[in-house]
């Protein structure tokens, strides 16, 4: 694992409730949030896997790619039935990266032909989801 | 002329500008202008959605500024993600004094935000303040035979307070066809992402997601999709370029529901997006008998 | 000298005593400073002289150009000569105006959080963070109109939180919008034609033959024009 630190093992799940201001031990793990999550084969660990995961206070988690997959498409948080908001924990694992300027998208090797193709909205929006 | 400060946003004014005029349109043949608002900047496109970052809501409360500042309370927008993040961060500031009190602090140049504006989609405005029956009487030109797929993607019914209509089983955007004479076609990924910013560093799951939207919408037996955001827009027809040779993708046309909506009320076809103009004039061949296809 | 009126600032932490008013530049070069960098027009018009300082019991940084603001008492100041910012390269001629061209050249504009920081540190007094956005949506004669009195001192991009650069990306803009949108003035058609007609040569021929010391004495003789008159 190459990075700076993001946050100490002692503290990550704490952290990331903090940030996200959700409870992790709500989840009784029913797997409605993976169910209905539109985007589950791209991911190495499933929405609820991730949850699982911070409940274990699993620091190996930041290294998994599902925040950067997750869409913030909510489907999770409108059906969760303990009322979790998962995208939320989702930001919360993203902006432990992006506070430490570990950004997911590189501007700097974005070609100009790229960019003339996308409307501005997805700009701004990827931007703010994966840079810092 | 009754005017409603109006919030467009960045894409509505490069990549979406049919959107826009088509709203205009609509609107001004209903009486009630949309009066853009005269200072905007970026909405922020997404919510931020951890409990500290109060920065990256200082652009939609900027905004809400310029409508308080107009006296006006009540701020419409017609791309969903504007409307989701503007509504969504007056929903969390409006409600919040403390929060409320460091953004004035922090933008202590602009007159202090006393968290009166709410923000509403287009289409909630056309239901609530205009109505259908008034809608319907509006629209000369029938658009029956069309078989429109509405397509609300996620920010126009996620979160459930953010939602416009019902999250699982909205109706809003089908009862807007219908008072123009078009079906609407249920599908089952009516509510389904289309990828969205994803786009920018993944575009193979975007194209993945949108050509799965598109092809619910063609099984349903649509063909035409209504959106109400550049992005989905976006997605969607990249799909459609991408994969327009597997069967039936390259048929459907994909517009913005206010297109729809302006062709009803007889908006000049050259302002409109020729596809569009096109199927409406085959449909209305097919049902008036006179051959079409 | 003696009967100067004098006060107490702080240049780079260490307290100095000044004239009272003089300009920031004026008394950095009384107190012993050399001016290599970080000083070119002294008229406000380069943006060599980037500089920020805190006023005692003041919590907000504040920002100006060391030769057009006075000092005061109990100021606390640094320069900020130089901020590092490389231009994107680009043909005028092969760009495509209607395209969202200054998003290819400065993505970053994407990241502006509308924060108004820009704004409040520009010292010309321009609406920064309005033509970032008008940039964002594409508006060249917005970004050109609001931006034309940027002298490119940097110090908005110093303090934006999104790592824009924005005096460059607003001269994108304006020569863009000089090329392809705005019409040609004619005062300027008018001079290009004196020009191409060689109006000037007979005075370039005579200067070009001038030795040194001739030279000398025309530049010491030349006219200048009176400050603040309307040319
Ligand atoms: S839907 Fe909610 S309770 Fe069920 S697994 Fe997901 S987070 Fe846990
Ligand atoms: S918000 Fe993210 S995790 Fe939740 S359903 Fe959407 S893509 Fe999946
Ligand atoms: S816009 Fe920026 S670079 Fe230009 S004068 Fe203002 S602060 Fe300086
Ligand atoms: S300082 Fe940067 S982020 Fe803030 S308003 Fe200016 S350009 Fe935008
Ligand atoms: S020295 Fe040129 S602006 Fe101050």
């Amino acid at each position: 694992m190459s990075r700076k630190k993001t946050v100490s093992v002692e503290n990550f799940r704490a952290r990331v409730e903090e940030l996200s201001g959700e409870n992790v031990f709500a989840c009784y793990q029913c797997g409605m949030c993976a169910a209905g999550c539109p985007l589950t084969e791209e991911m190495d660990r499933l929405p609820s896997q991730v949850i699982r995961d911070l409940q274990l206070n699993d620091i190996t988690l930041l290294d998994s790619n599902a925040m950067w997959v997750c869409a913030s498409c909510l489907a999770c948080e409108v059906r969760c039935p303990k009322g979790v908001d998962l995208a939320k924990l989702m930001e919360a694992l993203r902006q432990l990266h992006l506070r430490k300027e570990l950004d997911h998208v590189s501007i700097d090797e974005m070609s100009q032909q790229e960019i003339a193709k996308l409307p501005q909205i997805a700009l701004v929006a990827s931007f703010r989801k994966k840079t810092g | 002329m009754n005017t409603i400060p109006y919030f467009p946003g960045c894409s509505l004014k490069d990549t979406a500008t049919g959107f826009e005029s088509s709203a205009q349109f609509v609107m001004e043949t209903l009486g009630l202008r949309l009066q853009e608002l005269e200072r905007w900047n970026c909405c922020g496109t997404v919510t931020s959605l951890t409990t500290d970052d109060l920065m990256h809501h200082l652009a939609s409360v900027r905004n809400l500024v310029r409508v308080q500042d107009l006296h006006e309370s009540e701020l419409v927008a017609l791309c969903s993600m504007c409307y989701n993040t503007l509504a969504r961060t007056a929903q969390r500031i409006n409600a919040d004094p403390v929060e409320r009190d460091k953004i004035n602090q922090f933008m202590d140049r602009e007159s202090s935000y006393e968290g009166t504006v709410e923000v509403r989609h287009l289409l909630q405005v056309l239901r609530d303040r205009i109505g259908w029956e008034t809608l319907a009487q509006a629209t000369p030109i029938t658009l029956e035979g069309l078989k429109v797929a509405c397509y609300y993607g996620c920010t126009l019914l996620r979160p459930k307070e953010a939602a416009i209509d019902n999250t699982e089983k909205p109706t809003i955007m089908s009862e807007a066809m219908a008072a123009a004479g078009a079906t609407s076609v249920p599908f089952p990924f009516a509510g389904e992402c289309c990828g969205t910013y994803q786009v920018v560093d993944r575009r193979d799951l975007s194209i993945e997601r949108s050509f799965r939207v598109i092809q619910s919408a063609l099984r349903a037996g649509a063909n035409v999709i209504a959106t109400a955001c550049p992005l989905c827009q976006h997605n969607l027809q990249e799909a459609q370029k991408e994969l327009g040779h597997v069967q039936g993708l390259a048929d459907i046309e994909i517009v913005y529901f206010t297109e729809l909506l302006a062709a009803a009320m007889g908006m000049d076809p050259q302002r409109l997006p020729e596809g569009l103009n096109v199927l409406i004039q085959q449909t209305a061949e097919a049902q008036t008998g006179w051959g079409g296809s | 000298m003696s009967e100067e009126k004098m006060m107490q600032i702080f240049i780079m932490g260490k307290a100095y005593d000044v004239p009272v008013g003089v300009t920031i530049m004026d008394a950095m070069e009384y107190a012993g400073y050399r001016f290599v960098r970080g000083a070119g027009c002294r008229s406000g018009f380069c943006g060599a002289c980037a500089t920020v300082y805190r006023k005692e019991g003041e919590y907000r940084l504040e920002f100006a150009l060391a030769c057009q603001e006075m000092v005061e008492e109990g100021m606390h100041l640094t320069q900020l000569p130089f901020t590092p910012a490389p231009r994107s390269s680009y043909v005028l001629s092969e760009l495509d105006a209607d395209e969202n061209v200054l998003l290819q050249h400065y993505p970053a504009i994407a990241r502006c959080v509308s924060c108004n920081t820009c704004t409040k540190a520009c010292p010309q007094d321009i609406e920064v963070m309005d033509y970032v956005q008008a940039a964002l949506r594409g508006d060249l004669k917005k970004v050109s109109e609001l931006s034309f009195d940027c002298i490119q001192c940097g110090l908005c991009s110093m303090r934006c939180p999104a790592d824009i650069k924005h005096s460059h990306l607003a001269q994108m803009a304006r020569r863009l919008y000089a090329v392809t949108q705005s019409p040609e003035p004619d005062h300027l058609k008018t001079r290009m034609s004196e020009l191409a007609e060689g109006i000037h040569e007979v005075q370039l021929d005579a200067l070009m033959k001038m030795n040194l010391d001739e030279l000398k004495k025309q530049y010491a003789a030349r006219v200048i024009e009176a400050e603040g008159e309307e040319s």
